[in-house]
């Protein structure tokens, strides 16, 4: 059985993913590969050069966010 | 609008130019150094960064985009400051405020409003250098530092705040540090690296302008005087409780660099003219700063001559 359900937290919404495996491909699917926007993954940064290569677990818990206005 | 007034931002070659001393008292030469004199506001250093304009605003609260790029415009500021926050993914909506502004004419200055403790700034301080890496906007070598004590007073949690500008400064980052007027936790922050100390007059949003002029005015002595272990050249930016523009003023003649600003722009019934006019009295300030305020005296002194008078004089 490879096409597995990936269960994660995305912006505080827990969310299931079929073919996502990877930031890139989370990124993708969301529709935010061509946007602005900055990831974290357990609290952690993962800088956009490594979205491809970054897997995604079961239970990770990812930000995804972008400038908005403020003082 | 402001159109019809000139930029405050500065082309470097003009901008360190200071007002000279009149040299006749010859009413002729007066006039004419008032007409050639180049009264512009010399830009800001902080750290790596030169600001052309001293008022840094911010871009929260605006009714929509448009007023905030119009008033933006009407400072004159080419610093603004933006917060980090949670994309709206599955309710997508509206216009970004990053197809919104003219990024590449203006430096970001990214904050950690939000955070109550150093290890939450540390991180939203690194994904906002993250956006900016993508955008390709200077502003990705530095950050606005807010470590805040609580959600009612927004007031700095002085404790959180060096502890996050220490790590900060070790991840390689220029760290401007919102701080309370308090002038110890000032020169403890320098000490821990920060690139500007950026004193509160008074709570974020308050409106109550400089709350406590003595300590502003301690904190800039401690900071920015020599004999006192200060560098003249190290910037101050009066930050936050900003409401009306004689605030802004009296920032400057108390010897701020600078100041950064935001609900008293955003929040004015009409925020174009006053984001010009906050911009005048920056200028007002800075030159009232540098020309050297008179001493205060408790009695009258006459502007007129004595000599000459001849009416009646009481008590002569």
């Amino acid at each position: 059985m490879e096409q597995l359900q990936l269960q994660i937290q995305v912006n505080g919404e827990a969310r299931e993913y079929i073919g996502v495996h990877t930031v890139a491909q989370l990124l993708a699917h969301l529709g935010h590969d061509a946007v602005p926007c900055a990831v974290e993954v357990n609290q952690q940064l993962v800088p956009k050069a490594k979205h491809s290569q970054h897997q995604l677990h079961g239970g990770d818990r990812v930000e995804l966010v972008t400038l908005v206005g403020g003082g | 609008m402001s159109d019809t007034t000139p930029p405050t931002s500065v082309a470097p070659e003009s901008g360190h130019q200071q007002p000279s001393q009149p040299k006749s008292r010859g009413a002729n030469a007066c006039l004419e150094n008032i007409q050639t004199q180049n009264f512009s506001v010399p830009p800001l250093r902080v750290g790596s960064f030169l600001l052309q304009s001293r008022l840094v605003v911010g871009t929260g609260k605006y009714k929509d985009v448009d007023q905030m790029r119009q008033a933006l415009q009407a400072s004159g500021a080419d610093v603004i400051t933006v917060a980090v926050r949670r994309e709206r993914l599955f309710d997508k909506d509206g216009r970004s405020l990053l197809d919104a502004l003219p990024l590449d004419q203006l430096t970001i200055l990214p904050n950690t409003a939000g955070c109550f403790n150093a290890a939450d700034a540390v991180r939203v301080a690194r994904l906002g250098r993250e956006l900016l890496q993508q955008l390709g906007n200077p502003g990705q070598r530095w950050v606005k530092l807010e470590v805040l004590g609580d959600k009612t007073t927004l007031l700095p949690d002085p404790i959180g705040t060096i502890e996050a500008c220490a790590e900060l400064v070790k991840d390689g980052f220029e760290v401007l540090c919102y701080s309370s007027d308090d002038p110890i936790t000032a020169v403890r922050l320098r000490d821990a690296g920060a690139s500007s100390v950026m004193p509160a007059g008074s709570p974020i949003g308050s409106g109550r302008g400089i709350a406590n002029r003595e300590a502003i005015m301690i904190l800039i002595d401690l900071l920015k005087n020599p004999a006192h272990g200060g560098r003249a050249d190290y910037p101050v930016i009066v930050d936050a409780g900003v409401g009306t523009p004689s605030d802004v003023t009296l920032a400057m003649e108390l010897g701020a660099d600078g100041v950064l600003l935001n609900t008293g722009i955003a929040h004015a019934v009409d925020p174009v003219p006053m984001a010009h006019a906050m911009r005048l009295a920056l200028e007002a300030g800075y030159f009232g700063c540098k020309s050297g305020r008179i001493a205060r005296k408790l009695l009258g002194t006459a502007s007129s001559p004595w000599s000459g008078t001849f009416t009646h004089i009481p008590g002569e």
